[in-house]
């Protein structure tokens, strides 16, 4: 048992710590995102040129092959420093959603993503499904010797900058079977897709998508079949998005602790008033738990089925909570200026806020956790 | 990083699996399961249990009769033995004084004193709170004043967890009243038959007797039982914040043990056609408490890890602390909720006493009133923030 990194993960957090320092300015970030930009190009090709966006990509198909803890380093300075940059979605959950995919789409397309000019990410979400990944109503019917498409996808992170979408449709069964769905591979500019663009309060660009007999570019690993790839590939981008998480608690604890320090009212710093110092350490004891949820969640990705539902669904939840509670109290602690636009007090916490919500939120995975714990129990007694 | 075991690891584990299939009884395995508290005489048997297989001291070195083993190890043993289900160890003895003897006693006093808090036929008291020294506990007024080979003690503690039982006490008191007042603290070894000692019980909100008043009236205590230097008492707890890290990881493995009972008490209450485990609000409550486990458990692992390494944890140990305490209070909570009128039940009047009462009462009421001491004891989780405050944040 170890929660050491590797000197090679020693060495990538310390590049990724000294990209923050260097391409991480909050004014740069405020400039791009007020000009309209999805994501910063330029810290991208850098990303790219670094090797990192090939991180979760195996060696075979052009990518550094790594492992999850891997991107847990390079996810954690993505949440540090509020980059908005398309890394869970195209690096993370693209090339496991691709990882049953044919020779030739792999081919196509992970050598793209890894070098920073394709970029795919997953149309899951639909209007009547919450956040269950097994709700799909989107149809796929044979046609021509492939499949056409039709739908609505409501909620497609980085889904505005996205050049092909992964998306579930059901080729057999009802709405709810976990049988019957089936993953195919769109492309942005085929024809009767409309795609809806808008940002969320975290500026990052999202897209809502309707399918009017869209026809797919290819069918995704095996008929039927594709939840379970689903489900795998949604938690490895859960794992990812929880050291996004803590990046941002941790972020926004320095710059509290910090204020803490310097404010000063009644002729002291504030930190000296006891009810602050106490949230104080309740921050720091939400951040060491997300952290220790975190590690837990990353080091379970390879565990079968039942048990890594229960450890990724146990962390996506309690990070939930706990970043909520740390963007919360942030705000709470530095006062009016916490609820001003100009700090980035209150972008960690819009940051946080989205987390929380993305692949299902706190409640979500509480129940799911629930579940996963009471078909464990009945596993153990039988 | 990764969470596996080494093969010797696992070996060991299979082993104290193997230890505690053989040596839990029926018995003491069922007033775990049902949340009862254990008597003294229960958990001297245990230790006496444990000490026969060479386990007496599992966070000890070896030199000192210790087990010797690896944080990891004992860590191991701690979830094995929550798993089966066995008691914890009772822990003043073992991991509030033995430590500082050995780390700080003298050649004698090991040899006095710890082969009987390994072999449990020493019990130990801890003297420390005072009724005027509760979370200030530098402030404290017992007094020790020199004559010839004996300390003269005359005070009063408090709080003083199984002093009914006790045959010695640790006891902080005051040797020099003109210096700072942590510096006129010594640690005294006093053993609880000396004249001038009187012991009055407190009754507690569970309606327990655990905890006492000790009354100290001119108690000559040799001054070979002066554990350390005088005027060092205070220092010497800082022996017990590394080793407690270990233990703080550790006894988050135990809430595993009352969720147990919690799911085993709603399963058998029936809402209507269904069980109150299968009704999604308390379902759900409960799963918040597990999930919040699972942070602990790791939180403790890394904490764990760290020691393994020889790394600062920083304030983990607190936190885990305030984790503990928050949770098992929840989870108590949890379980009088669970056993819906019953908690009402607290005990039979009449001619039935001493008959079974339904939904396992009087224990339900018991361990949640008892759980509320757990915030406080061992520093208040107020004082555990303080702590932190000042010195891992620096404010």
């Amino acid at each position: 048992m170890d929660f050491a990194l590797t000197p090679e993960q020693h060495q990538l957090q310390n590049s990724v710590a000294r990209f923050g320092r260097e391409y991480g300015d909050f004014a740069a970030w405020r400039r791009m995102v007020a000009a309209g930009h999805a994501f910063d190009t330029g810290n991208w090709r850098h990303m790219a040129e670094l090797g990192w966006l090939g991180i979760a990509i195996p060696e075979r198909d052009g990518g550094l092959g790594g492992t999850p803890v891997d991107t847990m380093v390079v996810m954690e300075g993505i949440g540090c420093s509020l980059a908005l940059e398309p890394f869970v979605s195209s690096c993370v959950l693209a090339p496991a959603l691709l990882a049953g995919a044919p020779v030739a789409v792999r081919e196509t397309l992970l050598p793209g993503i890894a070098a920073g000019e394709v970029f795919v990410t997953l149309a899951q979400a639909e209007p009547n499904g919450r956040f269950d990944l097994s709700h799909v109503e989107t149809i796929a019917v044979p046609h021509g010797g492939g499949h056409v498409l039709t739908g609505i996808k409501s909620h497609v992170m980085d889904g505005a900058t996205a050049d092909w979408f992964v998306v579930p449709a059901r080729t057999r069964g009802e709405m709810d079977d976990t049988d019957g769905i089936t993953l195919f591979l769109v492309a942005a500019d085929a024809a009767g897709l409309v795609r809806e663009n808008m940002r969320g309060p975290d500026h990052r660009h999202n897209a809502r998508l309707t399918l009017d007999g869209v026809a797919a570019t290819a069918l995704l690993g095996s008929l039927h079949d594709g939840l379970a790839v689903l489900e795998r590939a949604v938690d490895a981008a859960i794992a990812a998005r929880l050291a996004e998480a803590v990046g941002a608690m941790d972020a926004l604890r320095d710059m509290t602790l910090d204020y803490l320090k310097t404010r000063q009212q009644f002729g002291v710093a504030i930190g000296s008033f006891q009810a602050l110092q106490h949230r104080m350490v309740d921050i720091s004891t939400a951040c060491e738990e997300a952290r220790s949820m975190t590690y837990q969640a990353v080091l379970s990705l390879s565990l079968p089925r039942l048990a890594r539902r229960r450890a990724i669904s146990a962390a996506k939840a309690r990070v939930g909570q706990t970043g909520m509670f740390v963007g919360h109290q942030a705000v709470q602690l530095h006062g009016g200026i916490g609820t001003s636009d100009e700090l980035a007090v209150s972008h960690y916490l819009k940051r946080l806020l989205m987390i929380d919500l993305s692949f299902g939120n706190a409640d979500h995975h509480r129940a799911l956790f629930t579940l996963a714990e009471d078909s464990l129990a009945l596993e153990m007694a039988a | 990083m990764n969470l596996d075991f080494t093969p010797d690891e696992l070996q060991f584990r299979d082993e104290a699996r193997a230890f505690f299939a053989a040596n839990v009884s029926e018995g003491l395995r069922a007033r775990v399961r049902t949340g009862t508290r254990l008597e003294p005489a229960e958990y001297i048997q245990w230790q006496k249990t444990l000490a026969g297989h060479g386990w007496a001291a599992p966070t000890w070195p070896a030199e000192h009769g210790g087990t010797g083993w690896s944080p990891t190890q004992y860590y191991i043993f701690e979830s094995e033995s929550a798993r089966a289900d066995a008691p914890q160890q009772y822990h003043q003895g073992l991991e509030l004084i033995g430590p500082i003897i050995f780390t700080y006693g003298t050649p004698e006093q090991r040899e006095k004193y710890l082969p009987s808090i390994r072999s449990s036929d020493h019990w130990w008291a801890q003297g420390y709170s005072e009724p005027g020294a509760g979370s200030d506990l530098a402030s404290l007024k017992t007094r020790a004043i020199r004559d010839g080979d004996h300390y003269v003690v005359t005070g009063q503690k408090i709080w003083t967890s199984y002093a009914q039982v006790a045959t010695h006490m640790f006891c902080l008191v005051r040797t020099d009243t003109t210096v700072r007042k942590q510096a006129g603290i010594s640690l005294l070894l006093i053993d609880m038959k000396s004249l001038g000692i009187r012991v009055r019980p407190i009754l507690t909100l569970d309606e327990r007797h655990h905890v006492n008043e000790v009354f100290l009236d001119e108690v000559r205590v040799p001054v070979a039982d002066l554990l350390g230097e005088e005027g060092k008492g205070w220092s010497y707890g800082k022996v017990l914040l590394d080793r407690e890290r270990g233990i703080a990881c550790a006894s988050g493995l135990r809430l595993g043990q009352y969720v147990r009972v919690v799911k085993d008490c709603a399963r058998g209450v029936r809402v209507g056609r269904k069980s109150l485990l299968d009704t999604a609000i308390f379902r759900d409550k409960l799963a918040q408490i597990e999930i919040e486990m699972v942070a602990l458990e790791y939180m403790g692992l890394r904490t764990l890890a760290d020691a393994v390494a020889g790394l600062d944890s920083g304030p983990r140990a607190s936190m885990l602390k305030i984790r503990w305490s928050e949770l098992l209070q929840r989870i108590t909570e949890l379980w009088v909720e669970a056993t819906g009128y019953d908690a009402a039940n607290f005990a039979l009047i009449g001619s039935n006493q001493g008959e079974p009462l339904s939904g396992n009462m009087p224990h339900p009421v018991m361990s949640y009133l008892h759980a509320r001491v757990t915030t406080i004891y061992g520093g208040s989780n107020e004082i555990q923030r303080n702590v932190i405050a000042r010195r891992s944040l620096g404010l």
